[in-house]
């Protein structure tokens, strides 16, 4: 029997990046907020140590455990899904701060032709260009309507950058300076500008200097140290959960968090929330939470998960392209990836932070003209410094061996001579990627698993294929004496590098076509948002974070209009977008 | 290579020859020809120690003061591993894939087997954080990491004994190479698991017994890091990132930093 508990303003299932901000807006905005987390505690003095390849990146603490619960994944409808059963591939945040205390921090915006691509793309090339099963939508809201967020968000974070040429919408500047420019930056610079290409410092939540945020939490300059994406910071310069809102959110005095706390059911009648049922995971104690508002910040694959489970909303079909719940998933992590070798330099590249480097948007968004082009949007090129932590990083020229003598003399020469060319590129929705249930796999409780159905598309590999022509020209005007153009993979394997999905709850005008709206408050019900990039109707060139953070700040004031006035915050609109 | 080559190294290379020997008499001394069998118990076994890891001398008292800087070896024992002659074939297959050379130290003088073995003992070893339910679909193996390595290694002495008519470790550098590059290819037939999936593993966990923070067992007094000059757990580079040339710093461990 669940045990029934008080009733409180809010809950948020999840306390990473999302449900912190939640956290932090409304009870400063005076409500009481419980947090729950299925993970544990963690504050600055467990990130002591941290400079340890083979606890963080290579074994993933931090990461979720996955004796319980995971995800399962195929490629195609008529194929069976498996279980992603490695702990370190699935690598996805689990515990207070989520994703979000080892992250790399790089923080991109969305760019302006992402939230309104469908249209944008009929306007310039005719309805001919997309795909019949790409299901491309608007997502109902404009680049300028989010900039306000996209601006608190990076003021919260602290974020060290300058602006990109390519795009110049910015309300005020990053709140810090961009990152000290490194040698290898210094040479990939000059090497693209000689090209005609414009460069920038990559924006980064890796702080460049001390920096007090509008909420008086404190982030201290950035090391350079070599262990980050994928690590905790032991210096607190990385903007972080942790770090940030959460304490903004415990100092009001309005916040509860509760770990181990693993929310099993929204629970619902009536068209209402009525809270979660969750069970505390030392104990299986269930719980009952009543709110009056409930917020799902529970990333991706749980957000659709729990609605699945809890019958709220209606699942997509992927057969007829009905229903919502699961609807325009995307995996971001097949980038395109070469190194440049130099035999006649040496780099530090010991040194590095997790978003360390400089990037180029020229063939990015609709900034390219596509007439004579097999795909849309594009990819960001970076030179990206991530490091040579040295199990991860044994670079050979091409034909050496993988291990013995000539790969061990190989592997030690080249140690401190490589560079990385690195493209995200954009990943667009298809009828037949989705999210659902799993028919055969479950958790330790007896409830379904998520699956996955997904794959690369077409797109995607021509994306790739000119994408890479540019770095081999790239890696050629920096001097590379050898080139390793790595081809994508033929199918999406299910491992995740660096918890990058996308869809699933998706936001837009339409109750027919998206499951929330702008504001992500779910068409079905009202006292219930899903926040995150499960909002994304399909993933930008790049990281998600910063996208997703806008849109749950500009969420939140969502919810604190909705407990003041109640109600559906945006007005359905009708078949505008439908594909 | 040589143009980075420092006085350590060269002095250390030095020691080849004796690390070697080592190995050779651990195999006289414990190796299945050698021991005496007491009621169907290798008594060799008992009494030696696999194979020695201390050999590795750093040059200079200098190279290794923010090392451990000890030598003692009371870690180096089996924790996972019950059959010395396991242990002795994971020697010999992780001297073959990270060798020793004019460089430095192979994986044996770097302490990487004890590592392996303390890591298969973990409970990564038993894949506890890891979705174990059935069923296991085709290409899945049901084997958690240290059954796989246990398999794996078992299968290479059969392979030399039904190739070569002796076991793994005594075979000939080129003829352990050989039967190494098929089980890589995934070319043997094995019981619940590819041969391709335990080599992976196998070279996985080499790479990481050489070059892992020296807390595990592994990387012995950090030569791994000195080899490929990586510095290891340094907690900050301000002073350095702008730096034109390539600035070598002596390496530092986690231990420097309790
Ligand atoms: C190695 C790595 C590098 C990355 N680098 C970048 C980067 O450079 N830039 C970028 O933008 N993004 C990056 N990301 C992604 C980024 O971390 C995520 O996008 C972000 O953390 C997502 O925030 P979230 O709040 O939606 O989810 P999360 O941070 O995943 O938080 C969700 C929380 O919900 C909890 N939870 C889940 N299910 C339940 C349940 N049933 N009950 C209770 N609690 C539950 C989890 O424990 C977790 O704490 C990276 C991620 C990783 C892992
Ligand atoms: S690189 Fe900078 S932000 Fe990242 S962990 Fe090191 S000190 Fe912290």
């Amino acid at each position: 029997m669940a045990k029934k508990l008080d009733k409180v303003d809010v809950v948020t299932v999840g306390v990473g990046w999302m449900g912190g901000i939640v956290a932090a807006e409304l009870t400063k905005a005076g409500y009481k907020v419980v947090g729950l987390d299925k993970g544990k505690e963690k504050d600055i003095k467990d990130y002591l140590h941290t400079h340890d390849e083979v606890r963080y990146p290579v074994r993933g603490e931090g990461y979720e455990k996955l004796t319980n619960e995971t995800y399962t994944v195929r490629n195609t409808l008529e194929e069976d899904a498996r279980p992603i059963r490695d702990k370190s591939t699935a690598v996805i945040g689990e515990g207070i701060g989520g994703g979000g205390s080892h992250w790399g921090a790089q923080t991109h915006r969305y760019y302006p032709y992402d939230f309104e691509i469908r249209s944008k793309t009929i306007e310039k090339y005719g309805e001919e260009k997309i795909p019949e099963n790409m299901t491309l939508q608007d997502w109902g809201i404009t680049y300028d309507e989010l900039e306000p967020y996209y601006d608190k968000f990076e003021k919260m974070a602290g974020i060290s950058g300058e602006p990109d040429p390519n795009y110049p919408e910015r309300s005020d500047d990053y709140p810090t300076p961009p990152l000290k420019k490194n040698r290898q930056m210094l040479l990939f610079e000059e090497a693209v500008k000689k090209m005609g290409y414009n460069p920038f410092v990559i924006p980064a939540g890796t702080l460049s200097e001390q920096y007090t945020n509008p909420d008086g939490e404190t982030l201290n300059a950035c090391q350079y140290c070599g262990f980050c994406g994928s690590n905790y910071c032991e210096y607190g310069a990385k903007a972080d959960p942790v770090m940030t809102v959460i304490p903004t959110a415990q100092k009001t005095g309005n916040f509860e968090l509760r770990t181990h706390a693993r929310v099993i059911r929204v629970l619902h009648e009536n068209g209402k929330a009525a809270g979660v049922l969750y069970e505390d995971t030392r104990t299986e104690q269930e719980f009952e939470q009543p709110a009056d508002l409930v917020v799902l910040t529970s990333y991706v694959f749980n957000n659709v998960r729990l609605l699945l489970l809890s019958e709220i909303g209606k699942p997509y079909n992927p057969e007829d392209g009905t229903g919502v719940i699961g609807k325009n998933f995307t995996d971001h992590h097949g980038v395109t990836s070469s190194h440049g070798l130099f035999d006649n330099e040496k780099f530090n590249n010991y040194i590095s932070t997790g978003a360390y480097g400089m990037a180029i948007t020229d063939y990015t968004g609709d900034l390219l003209d596509h007439h004579d082009l097999d795909f849309l949007h594009g990819g960001q090129i970076e030179a990206r410094i991530t490091g040579n932590a040295p199990v991860a990083n044994n670079i050979v020229p091409e034909g050496t061996p993988q291990w013995g003598k000539e790969f061990k003399e190989k592997s030690l020469f080249y140690a401190n001579r490589f560079l990385m060319i690195f493209s995200q590129k954009a990943t667009l929705p298809y009828r037949e990627h989705y999210l659902d249930l799993d028919p055969t796999y479950t958790d330790a409780n007896g409830d379904p698993l998520i699956r996955i159905t997904w794959d690369y598309s077409d797109n995607d590999k021509a994306i790739h294929e000119f994408i890479q022509e540019k770095h081999i020209e790239i890696l050629e005007e920096m001097g590379a004496t050898h080139i390793l153009a790595y081809p994508m993979p033929e199918h999406f394997s299910g491992g995740l590098a660096f918890q990058h999905n996308s869809g699933g709850v998706i936001m837009g005008e339409d109750p027919e076509t998206s499951a929330v709206n702008s504001y992500l408050q779910t068409w079905d019900i009202d006292n219930l948002f899903v926040c995150g990039a499960s909002a994304f109707p399909h993933f930008s060139c790049t990281n998600p974070t910063t996208t997703a953070a806008a849109l749950t700040y500009r969420a939140t004031e969502g919810m604190i209009e909705f407990l003041k006035n109640g109600g559906q915050l945006v007005e359905a609109k009708s078949q505008k977008n439908q594909v | 290579m040589t143009e980075n080559k420092d006085a350590n190294q060269k002095n250390e290379s030095d020691n080849q020859e004796e690390v070697d020997l080592s190995k050779r008499q651990f195999i006289k001394t414990a190796g299945m020809t050698t021991g005496g069998i007491v009621g169907g118990i290798l008594l060799g076994s008992f009494i030696s120690k696999p194979f020695k890891t201390e050999k590795y001398e750093p040059a200079s008292e200098d190279s290794h003061h923010h090392g451990s800087g000890s030598h003692n070896t009371f870690t180096e024992a089996m924790q996972f591993f019950t059959r010395s002659e396991d242990l002795l074939t994971l020697a010999a297959a992780t001297e073959i894939i990270f060798p020793e050379d004019e460089n430095g130290p192979g994986a044996i003088a770097l302490g990487a087997p004890y590592y392996i073995d303390k890591q298969l003992a973990s409970p990564w070893g038993k894949n506890t954080d890891d979705y174990r339910k059935r069923p296991f679909l085709a290409g899945e193996s049901p084997l958690n990491r240290g059954d796989t390595m246990l398999t794996g290694l078992r299968k290479l002495n059969e392979v030399s004994q039904s190739k070569h008519n002796d076991i793994f470790d005594n075979l000939e550098e080129d003829a352990q190479i050989e039967i190494l590059q098929s089980f890589e290819a995934g070319e043997i037939e094995m019981n619940l698991v590819s041969s391709a999936g335990f080599f992976a593993l196998l070279r996985q966990l080499i790479l990481e017994g050489c070059y892992a923070d020296p807390l595990y067992g592994g990387n012995k007094d950090m030569e791994g890091w000195r080899m490929r000059e990586f510095p290891g757990a340094y907690m900050s580079y301000v002073d350095t990132v702008e730096a034109k040339e390539f600035v070598k710093k002596e390496p530092m461990s986690l231990s420097d930093h309790m």
